[in-house]
């Protein structure tokens, strides 16, 4: 990978992070907000279910995880397993991929 | 006579610590207790110092488990009821004793583009810098490093990534990103961006906290970053 390959992956993770304080912030106060009352799962997803706003929200939590996680794990499969070169990456890819299919199957199934 | 007892490292990557006995003196430093036990004790111990003064940077290992220059720690601020365990630099390899092979250390700064690079001959006028400028000042605060490698052997990012080019390089590009007359600014941007160079900085700040001329190398590869991450993005690094 070019130099400026992997430095335009560190300013994704920087950037992604800097999304993902703000989207982790609302998720909380959501949570804490949402369920002081208590709340069953079915009320849960009257709620959400056809909510585009919210859906938009979280497909933007996903897509920031799926950049951030695996640019994170670049950095720990080099330094405590040695893992660097071309397999390492397609690994990373792979796994950036599944992170965002599964977000988006999760996204659709509470806002769907 | 109080006495000091003193494990030191001999032999090579595969020595041991050996105990010696050494007289306890008034304002000592670990340096003279090295030089207590081969000019009394020993005469076959390796170690290097040169101005013991604080200047050369060539006196650093490590003591009690902490890089430090040992020309200017003093035993009282360092030794444990009465012990000292000294050692070789880590993240270097051994010579011998407590000798350490600085090549990598110094063939990284070659690598960061660690080199002034001019446009003016000998035959052209002084180049002007005015002192307060913001580059100038920039500079000011990390051009005092000696070379001793105390932040290379604290750093755990060049412990597991053994390619990073470490915070002394580091911290020297900096120096000559923000001097205006260096020609070379693309090369060095180059030279340190990427998985060796500073983005792999973790920012644990070993290299700030044992400094031992209160440089914050954390600080320097902080503002590479920001020089390389904006070279990137304009599409010229």
């Amino acid at each position: 990978m070019s130099r400026r390959a992997e430095t335009l992956l560190w300013v994704a993770q920087r950037a992604s992070a800097a999304v993902l304080a703000l989207c982790v912030l609302v998720h909380l106060a959501t949570i804490v907000y949402a369920v002081r009352g208590g709340l069953t799962g079915a009320e849960i997803l009257s709620r959400t279910r056809g909510n585009v706003a919210w859906a938009a929200f979280y497909s933007v939590f996903v897509l920031a995880v799926a950049v951030h996680a695996p640019i994170g794990l670049r950095a720990v499969l080099a330094e405590w397993l040695g893992w660097r070169g071309a397999s390492r990456e397609v690994a990373l890819a792979a796994f950036a991929v599944a992170l965002a299919v599964l977000g988006a199957r999760a996204v659709l199934g509470v806002f769907g | 006579m109080s006495m000091l007892r003193v494990r030191v490292w001999r032999g090579g990557a595969d020595g041991a610590f050996r105990e010696y006995e050494v007289p306890r003196r008034e304002s000592q430093t670990v340096l003279d207790v090295v030089t207590h036990i081969q000019r009394a004790i020993d005469p076959t111990l390796a170690y290097r110092y040169a101005c013991r003064v604080g200047m050369c940077g060539s006196c650093a290992m490590t003591v009690n488990g902490a890089p430090r220059w040992t020309c200017r720690t003093h035993v009282d601020k360092v030794a444990r009821d009465g012990r000292l365990a000294l050692a070789p630099l880590r993240n270097l390899p051994v010579v011998r004793d407590l000798v350490a092979d600085m090549s990598e250390f110094f063939d990284k700064w070659a690598a960061a583009q660690g080199r002034f690079r001019g446009a003016r001959s000998r035959r052209d006028d002084f180049e002007r810098v005015a002192p307060g400028s913001p580059e100038r000042r920039r500079a000011d605060v990390a051009i005092e490093c000696i070379g001793c490698a105390v932040c290379y052997a604290a750093c755990d990012v060049v412990a597991a990534n053994p390619g990073y080019l470490g915070p002394a390089a580091l911290n020297r590009a900096w120096t000559l990103v923000n001097d205006v007359r260096d020609t070379s600014q693309a090369d060095r941007l180059r030279a340190v961006a990427g998985d060796a160079g500073s983005l792999a900085c973790h920012s644990h700040l070993s290299c700030t906290e044992r400094c031992p001329k209160g440089i914050s190398p954390t600080a320097g590869i902080a503002g590479l970053k920001r020089a390389v991450a904006r070279a990137a993005l304009k599409g010229e690094l």
